[in-house]
């Protein structure tokens, strides 16, 4: 109960906020517009036929984009929270810790996956019609994506009081998270350490299982299964990382 | 006149009734430190079964740092403090259970209608359904808001939002309400309905209500204070035991040379005499008579003279030796 009221004020919160409702659903329709026609026939043009298109092997990458970048700013929410003392009133009631976290990144997490879901509308024009099974399993990991990096957001939020330190650490994580989750070149073409760090990186469990599940006829580096497990596993410890990091009590003001 | 105890002295004859011996708060040695700096030292004071206990002091005196420990939001650094039994430090969500939390800052959401505020506190406090609707009813009309239940609390005023912020804290029928200077940006009239309001409170539903101030006045209308000072109790009882140890009036007089004419005063009369802020300022039996003798005493020194009967401020200024505003130097902020 008190993680679904605090999900449920989060996503009241957005719809009275008119200009964030236009944001979640016009970026996915303008992105897909720039890259849809100027960006994807210039890369289409003189590829070999039976190759695959770098349009289409884009697509999984920035649906992870938008995910990406949706869940790590709404939490910008719980510095908001925290300056307007609202915060201060969820954190004196007698609540599950785990309960504040969990209905926090939740809210978070509907508004990243409704975006991403959007953008999957598209999907059919980039040649990708997808059944019943594989659509939702599709939905569980742009899901898992979003309330992990949800959860990524909100540890990286809760110590901080000042958005704009937020806005820092943010750029600090975001690109290279991005850039190396083998959404713009494939972790094959990369070499030794950078290798190295695009496996470490979840996010590359989460592109690689959406490419998996959109184009299975192209052979993946990792198998559903393992990206899957990564991805669960990447989720439960971020949701862990927040559980400590609210649950700590110290010395000094908690919020 | 209650046993002493060594950290401040207790005034007046204030024994609890037979049978209600326990405290609902009790605080004991509570010390307090953000980094080098100490916030609380050694604090300790009870609050009994539906009492209104003001916690008077200036800023960075330490009311806001035992405010937040009271409050479950931080623990402290050495000492305890109990409400209703349970530990705040050790035992937060039993503590979180039995009290009501008005803070200082606006803690409602502005883009969620009043009613939705308070269906939002309900459900963290694990209300539910029919009754809690009529529950959120029942303190809209308390407070006087049921005709704007379903207005964004962004449109109120900051009477109305104060008064949302109090719904809010008393909906899930606390036993101990906590409020951390609640009146701040309020009115006169807005200041004195929230007054009445908690001795209502206090009255028809025993709630324990403990509120921390800046304002005299305010403290005048509480059961019992503690007067904080840089992290000490330096006063406890009620405002007229305070008052009435003083004996005697206040009696402060303009002079050109306030420093040389105290210490004449005090040589001549055998009282303390003490300049403060280009005034003599000294505490005395019978002022009416001993301003005579005064006058007489130092004929042409003296501009004008007010005697007075002691008010809180002259309690504060008896127990620390300064006044309660002071300008730079002690006092330092938070």
């Amino acid at each position: 109960m008190p993680a679904f009221t605090l999900w449920w004020r989060e996503v009241v919160r957005f719809y009275r906020q008119r200009s964030r409702v236009v944001g979640v659903i016009a970026s996915p329709l303008l992105f897909w517009l720039v890259i849809g026609s100027g960006f994807g026939t210039s890369f289409r043009s003189g590829e070999a036929a039976g190759q695959q298109h770098y349009l289409d092997y884009f697509y999984p990458g920035a649906l992870i984009m938008i995910v990406l970048f949706t869940s790590i700013f709404t939490m910008m929410s719980v510095i908001e929270d925290r300056k307007e003392g609202f915060l201060l009133s969820v954190m004196v009631a007698p609540v599950p810790r785990s309960a504040i976290v969990l209905g926090k990144v939740l809210g978070g997490t509907t508004l990243s996956a409704i975006q991403g879901l959007i953008f999957l509308i598209f999907a059919p024009f980039v040649g990708v019609h997808l059944g019943l099974g594989d659509f939702l399993m599709v939905v569980l990991v742009v899901f898992l994506v979003s309330f992990a990096l949800t959860g990524l957001g909100f540890a990286i939020a809760w110590p901080m009081d000042s958005s704009q330190a937020f806005h820092a650490i943010i750029n600090l994580f975001l690109i290279p998270l991005w850039l190396l989750s083998g959404a713009l070149f494939p972790l094959s073409g990369a070499s030794g350490w950078l290798r190295l760090v695009m496996r470490i990186n979840p996010l590359t469990y989460g592109v690689e299982a959406l490419r998996e599940l959109l184009y299975p006829s192209t052979s993946a580096v990792s198998s559903i299964a393992i990206s899957l497990t990564a991805l669960v596993l990447f989720t439960l410890c971020m949701f862990g990382l927040c559980f400590v990091m609210v649950n700590r009590r110290t010395t000094r003001p908690a919020v | 006149m209650a046993s002493k105890t060594p950290a401040y002295p207790v005034v007046g004859s204030e024994v609890a009734p037979a049978g209600v011996a326990t405290a609902v708060i009790s605080v004991r040695d509570v010390i307090h430190r953000y980094g080098e700096r100490t916030a609380l030292d050694g604090v300790s004071f009870d609050v009994r079964p539906a009492e209104l206990f003001g916690l008077l002091g200036p800023n960075g005196s330490g009311k806001t740092t035992l405010f937040r420990i009271l409050s479950t939001l931080m623990v402290p650094v050495g000492g305890h403090a109990t409400i209703m039994g349970s530990d705040v430090a050790r035992d937060p969500n039993r503590v979180r259970r039995h009290i009501g939390v008005v803070f200082q800052a606006q803690s409602i959401d502005v883009k969620l209608t009043a009613a939705e505020n308070l269906m939002h506190q309900g459900h963290l406090y694990g209300l539910h359904g029919a009754s809690l609707k009529a529950r959120i009813l029942e303190m809209l009309n308390r407070v006087g808001l049921a005709d704007r239940a379903s207005e964004k609390a962004e449109t109120f005023s900051g009477g109305m939002q104060r008064r949302l912020e109090l719904a809010k804290g008393l909906l899930h029928h606390p036993s101990v309400l906590l409020l951390d200077e609640p009146t701040t940006g309020l009115d006169p009239g807005a200041r004195r309905d929230l007054w009445q309001y908690l001795a209502i409170l206090r009255d028809e539903e025993h709630v324990t209500v403990i509120v921390t101030t800046h304002l005299m006045e305010e403290a005048e209308r509480c059961d019992r204070l503690a007067i904080l000072n840089e992290g000490k109790v330096v006063a406890l009882g009620t405002p007229n035991d305070l008052k009435h140890e003083i004996g005697g009036d206040v009696i402060l007089l303009d002079a050109k040379d306030a420093t040389s004419l105290a210490r004449r005063i005090s040589e001549r009369f055998h009282v303390d005499a003490q300049e403060m802020q280009g005034k003599v300022r000294l505490e005395r039996e019978s002022g009416h008579r001993f301003i005579t003798d005064v006058v007489e005493a130092f004929p042409g020194e003296i501009d004008a003279i007010s005697v007075s009967k002691p008010t809180l401020e002259d309690v504060f200024i008896h127990r620390t030796g300064h006044r309660f505003w002071t300008e730079g130097g002690e006092g330092a902020e938070q």
